[in-house]
């Protein structure tokens, strides 16, 4: 039996260096000389800081940096606002209609971008968003998942909490923000932990709306430094970009790293 | 009575967005079918012209073709592997936390990284993989540059990328199953094979699905990874669904025919889950 459970950890450790090592790999090869990038397995002769000095110096990295933030804060905010007040109307609020916008949201989920990315970019041209952060903000500030986490969250709240704040005469935002709001902490957490980390994550559409360096994400400005010419094809400067993309997500993945992974697992969803 | 219109004041910026931005897109998706434009020039209407020239499009075929590839690799490889540490890890542990959060790393960093990484992992020259193999007196493999490779070296890369997400989903999965179930078995003098055929897997059954969809779904979305590592190539044998529309729409601009493409993957997509969810739901009657 002993023997046994050295082998299961054994074969853990295993999976822990085929899953983490290529990233301690990647951190140690944008610290190294460029010469030794090639033969690198643990660690460089020396470190040092040339390779991100050198991304700094090509592309506008912390410009980037600074409208991801804007860009994810922004949407992930208005998932929060939005997804709320609808998921409160379709779980407190009678109305008519309410179930048929219940069904319209369903489908929304299961409709594959594939089919509306197109005319989104053509509406995007005739609106004049392109390169500008409306393109990368409003197209994501409703999101049906949000919508559904929030109704399903905001059902199982007691309708005395709700009752008794009408009767202070709470009108129904305040019942929503002040009143449950702080009750429904978990579920901002979870929707605001994937909403952010999806649009800190996207390129596909930045490639698409945003032409212009100063506007672009960060994963889109690097993505095309790495295809590009002008990383000239050093790698220790490709990863050293790669290393900065990675940092804030990773920084935030090791102090709520529990929250992400309940987060992403009651979803069971992703991208 | 003022309480019904706060409901529509609350809904209706949904309604505004989702007329905007999901059902005019599926409609204006239905004109463009049968439209060629490049968005300067007027609207021309070709009737079926974009159909026709999909029917024989050998780049379609071959986008569908890899992303069946991608597919037949990726979904065995990352049920198998994700099961595999799930049941490593569903039982009393040490760390266990600590594994799962390591597995899950990948999970968590943009697809931009990992490809960028990967593509050094799979270097034929110098890449760790590589090397690996020759250290161990094999050859050299040409993960990437081998047309009957890339797409394949792509499925293993995304398997390590998406497997922690699944490892923990499958997680939840068996700590749902009851014990007594096992302890039944037990008594009854079941094999591990038996239990796990006869009580483990049908009470997964839903979890494996979910892998199933979402991996499908991932396969026709597969994007950042052909665009960094290959640009499709060797051969267009990495060629995506998603990179071919980016093409046509944005190297080509032809609107008309980049949204029949979307169109038509969208429909295959939709397709293709509910025969899976077809096919789950005879199995599980089995």
């Amino acid at each position: 039996m002993g023997s046994r459970k050295w082998m299961i950890y054994l074969v853990l450790i295993a999976g822990v260096i085929v899953f983490t090592y290529p990233f301690f790999w990647m951190v140690m090869a944008s610290l190294a000389p460029e010469k030794e990038i090639e033969s690198l397995v643990l660690l460089p002769s020396r470190m040092s800081l040339h390779s991100y000095q050198q991304v700094v110096e090509k592309i506008p990295i912390f410009r980037a940096l600074l409208n991801s933030l804007l860009v994810s804060a922004a949407v992930t905010a208005g998932v929060l606002v939005f997804g709320s007040m609808v998921g409160y109307a379709l779980s407190r609020l009678r109305f008519r209609g309410r179930n048929l916008i219940f069904y319209v949201i369903l489908f929304t989920m299961t409709l594959p971008f594939q089919i509306t990315l197109i005319p989104q970019y053509i509406l995007m041209v005739k609106f004049g968003w392109v390169d500008t952060y409306l393109a990368l903000i409003v197209p994501y500030i409703m999101n049906a998942f949000g919508i559904i986490m929030f109704r399903q969250f905001f059902m199982s709240i007691p309708q005395d909490l709700i009752d008794a704040a009408r009767i202070d005469g709470c009108g129904d935002l305040q019942i929503l923000f002040r009143i449950l709001w702080p009750n429904a902490v978990p579920a901002l957490v979870t929707v605001g932990i994937i909403t952010f980390m999806n649009t800190w994550n996207e390129v596909l559409w930045p490639l698409i709306v945003i032409r212009v360096e100063e506007l672009m994400t960060m994963p889109q400005l690097i993505a095309l430094f790495a295809v590009g010419g002008r990383a000239e094809a050093q790698l220790g400067v490709k990863l050293a970009a790669a290393t900065m993309l990675a940092l804030p997500i990773v920084l935030a993945y090791l102090f709520f790293q529990r929250y992400f992974i309940e987060s992403m697992a009651t979803t069971g969803l992703k991208e | 009575m003022t309480r019904r219109y706060t409901g529509y004041g609350f809904v209706l910026p949904y309604v505004v967005h989702f007329l905007l931005f999901v059902a005019f897109p599926v409609g204006f998706s239905l004109v463009l079918v049968f439209h060629r434009w490049n968005i300067i020039a007027p609207m021309e209407f070709v009737g079926l012209h974009n159909f026709h020239r999909l029917a024989n499009d050998a780049l379609f075929f071959r986008a569908l073709g890899n992303t069946l590839i991608f597919l037949l690799i990726h979904i065995p490889l990352q049920i198998v592997v994700a099961l595999f540490f799930a049941e490593l890890l569903n039982r009393q542990l040490r760390l266990r936390g600590f594994f799962r959060a390591a597995y899950f790393l990948p999970v968590i960093v943009s697809g931009v990284v990992v490809t960028i990484l990967w593509q050094r992992l799979f270097s034929y020259d110098s890449g760790l993989l590589n090397r690996l193999l020759v250290a161990i007196g094999l050859g050299k493999v040409g993960w990437l540059v081998d047309p009957d490779l890339a797409m394949p070296s792509i499925a293993l890369m995304a398997t390590w990328k998406n497997v922690g997400l699944y490892i923990v989903l499958f997680l939840v999965g068996l700590q749902s199953v009851p014990a007594q179930l096992y302890e039944a078995a037990d008594l009854e003098g079941a094999t591990a094979w038996q239990k796990f055929r006869h009580i483990t897997l049908p009470m997964i059954n839903p979890t494996i699905f979910l892998v199933v969809v979402l991996s499908t779904i991932g396969g026709f979305s597969l994007f950042i990874e052909p665009y960094i590592l290959t640009g499709g190539g060797p051969l267009n044998r990495t060629l995506s669904a998603v990179l071919y529309i980016y093409k046509e729409g944005f190297f080509f601009y032809h609107m008309g025919y980049a949204a029949t493409l979307g169109f038509f993957f969208a429909l295959l997509i939709m397709l293709v889950v509910v025969i899976q969810k077809k096919l789950v739901e005879r199995e599980v009657t089995i």
